[in-house]
């Protein structure tokens, strides 16, 4: 990536050297000078005072060099820096025609660039001297160096994605690439590392909803986390008969512990549970009736308070996921070994891996629907986006229970008996296991991988239907958005 | 620090020596190469015509490409807005000014014609809140250049 960089550099000094008439040196000073903003540069030396223009950028107006004397190239003169004489045609320097030798030069640059970290502006040595080096300079005298030299591109690189608005740095850990855009707008890029995020506020790509939501939703989590965690880890009241409930584990399925009651109910929307039915992941009845009626006992700011942790946990819950994607991504690893052991090619088995890039990309969506949801005011269109927001958790669901966990039961007990059956790929005969001659069945197979590649398709249709309907909705304006989430 | 500027540090000693400009006086007995004490004398006509003053110098091993530490020492520290009474010197071309073309004799020239320009003898505003927090090293500190004229 420092590669692309610096040829749109070039590209960019190429452009003002054939306006100018400057070399390219001065003109990528210039452009830095003005932040890559080749217009304003343009702009700024036609109508002008030139000479200040380079004088506030420090550098000497090519046009006006002082002349060489060719026949004093041959004196020797004294080194400033190391006291040592050298000919004047071995000391080298920068317009401002202060010169010293080239080992001070490389002793000076290295200071500045290892010791330092400094890229650019890096002036001439010599005292109270404000001209800046350029770059051909200092390339030509770091040869040989190509430690300094590789530093030294990188802060170059560094200032020119700083002082640009159309690239910016993956803000993935470690990753030293940069993306660059044609038009400044926020939209989901994807780093050559893999990473995937948002141009408009280098958060992990958010779609549907827009960076300035996502901002609000993310500052309000980090506000709340507090009470949110509090409440929580705390007690509710069952609606029925108002004894206090503890909430134990993941499920959302509650039944009040007083026995006089045993009440079943929704601990995130206080409806009865029944209406649920028997999937935890199928509560988006919160906005429902019932529901609506069972919270009204409570304040109303529990109520927003309540409706806050809804959304959050469905968040959070993705997020916790995608924690795991890891671990996923080796797990079906082995299992395409072990499909590869048992007749399938390496061709056919990569639907597995496919398989979870979809699920991981799903989950990603889905999480940032919360954010959407959250926000958005009821409408018709509302309702239909919450559909398709069920429809496609449902779908990822189940995706990721063929994945997780009934690839395991239908391999068997794969993973301790792939070891014998590894010497042959046929169905084997001296295999006495039961399981593996399940398995090595290719029907079976192919029935698997049938059933993951029709859900996972159909899990990236869905998200499809979802964004096309939300990027719809932004277009025509029926989206309603509620800045305090009520 | 390289062989080069070790010559160069060298050179700087001898030339000391022996040609030193007036109010600069190398200690006699200077041996490290990496410690110097000069003495300055105030020039005549300014405020510390006569007076005599101690500077010790240190190199670390990126000299020149890094300034001296450069601070006054001994009983005698000269009262001026810029000098602390601890010896710390607010002198930009000690700090961030500093460039490897700049020498101790340009050093010495320049503190002694700071003291000259002075209209009074007088510390710096902030001498008893720097004092009391200063670290070792006159280097460590983040200056705020009061002004480059004086
Ligand atoms: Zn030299
Ligand atoms: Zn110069
Ligand atoms: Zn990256
Ligand atoms: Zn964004
Ligand atoms: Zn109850
Ligand atoms: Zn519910």
């Amino acid at each position: 990536m420092p590669k692309d960089i610096i040829s749109t550099q070039i590209q960019a000094i190429e452009d003002v050297n054939n306006i100018f008439q400057i070399p390219p040196s001065t003109a990528r000073i210039l452009l830095q000078f003005f932040g890559w903003d080749k217009e304003r540069l343009v702009e700024r030396y036609y109508d002008g005072d030139q000479d200040r223009l380079f004088e506030e950028a420090h550098i000497i107006n090519p046009h006006k060099l002082p002349r060489q004397d060719s026949n004093t190239e041959h004196k020797e003169m004294t080194c400033e820096i190391c006291y040592v004489d050298y000919p004047r045609k071995d000391m080298t320097g920068l317009p401002c025609n202060h010169r010293f030798c080239r080992h001070c030069w490389v002793s000076y640059l290295q200071s500045k660039i290892m010791d330092e970290g400094t890229g650019e502006k890096i002036t001439c040595p010599a005292h109270q001297c404000p001209i800046v080096a350029d770059e051909v300079t200092i390339s030509h005298l770091l040869q040989g160096h190509p430690e300094i030299q590789a530093r030294y591109e990188f802060f170059v690189a560094k200032a020119f994605v700083q002082g640009n608005k159309l690239v910016k740095w993956c803000p993935a850990p470690g990753c030293e690439n940069a993306v660059r855009v044609n038009t400044v707008e926020a939209r989901p890029v994807k780093c050559k590392c893999g990473h995937a995020w948002c141009f408009g506020c280098q958060q992990p790509t958010h779609e549907p909803v827009h960076c300035p939501t996502l901002k609000a939703w993310l500052k309000k989590c980090a506000d709340d986390s507090e009470t949110a965690n509090w409440i929580s880890a705390n007690t509710k009241e069952c609606p029925r008969c108002k004894t206090t409930i503890e909430k134990n584990g993941g499920c959302n399925h509650i039944t009040c512990r007083s026995l006089n009651c045993k009440y079943e109910f929704c601990w995130s929307c206080l409806g009865a549970w029944e209406p649920h039915g028997a999937s935890w992941y199928n509560c988006s009845r919160f906005d429902e009736k019932d529901s609506m009626q069972a919270r009204d006992q409570h304040s109303r700011s529990r109520v927003s308070l309540e409706r806050y942790l809804h959304y959050y946990n469905r968040y959070h819950n993705h997020e916790q996921s995608q924690k795991f994607e890891q671990q996923l991504f080796a797990k079906v690893d082995k299992k395409m070994e072990e499909f590869q052991q048992r007749g399938m090619s390496w061709i056919e088995v990569q639907f597995l891996k496919k398989a979870v890039e979809v699920l991981c990309l799903c989950r990603q969506t889905l999480k940032y629907t919360y954010v959407f949801g959250f926000y958005l005011r009821k409408n018709n269109q509302a309702v239909i986006f919450e559909d398709n927001q069920k429809d496609l958790e449902m779908a990822v669901e189940t995706l990721s229970q063929y994945l997780e966990q009934d690839m395991d039961s239908a391999t068997g007990s794969a993973s301790s008996s792939s070891s014998s059956s590894s010497s042959s790929s046929s169905s084997s005969s001296s295999s006495a296991a039961t399981t593996a001659q399940a398995t090595s069945n290719p029907t079976v197979l192919a029935d698997i991988k049938q059933r993951v590649l029709d859900k996972s398709q159909y899990c990236e249709s869905r998200r499809k239907v979802l964004l096309d309907h939300v990027q719809d909705g932004y277009e025509q304006g029926v989206w309603e958005f509620d800045a305090a989430g009520n | 620090m390289a062989g080069r500027f070790t010559r160069r540090l060298q050179k700087e000693l001898l030339d000391l020596q022996r040609s030193p400009p007036t109010g600069v006086k190398l200690e006699d007995n200077t041996t490290r190469l990496d410690q110097w004490r000069i003495h300055l004398t105030g020039a005549d006509g300014s405020l510390y015509a006569g007076e005599h003053f101690v500077l010790r110098f240190r190199f670390g091993n990126n000299y020149p490409m890094e300034a001296p530490e450069v601070v006054f020492e001994g009983p005698n520290i000269p009262m001026h807005g810029h000098i602390y009474s601890n010896g710390h010197i607010c002198l930009n071309v000690l700090y961030n000014e500093w460039s490897p073309a700049l020498s101790v004799q340009s050093i010495c020239l320049s503190l002694l014609s700071m003291l000259s320009s002075s209209p009074e003898k007088s510390w710096p505003p902030d001498n008893d809140t720097y004092v009391r927090r200063a670290i070792a090293s006159p280097k460590q500190t983040s200056w705020a250049f009061h002004d480059d004229t004086v």
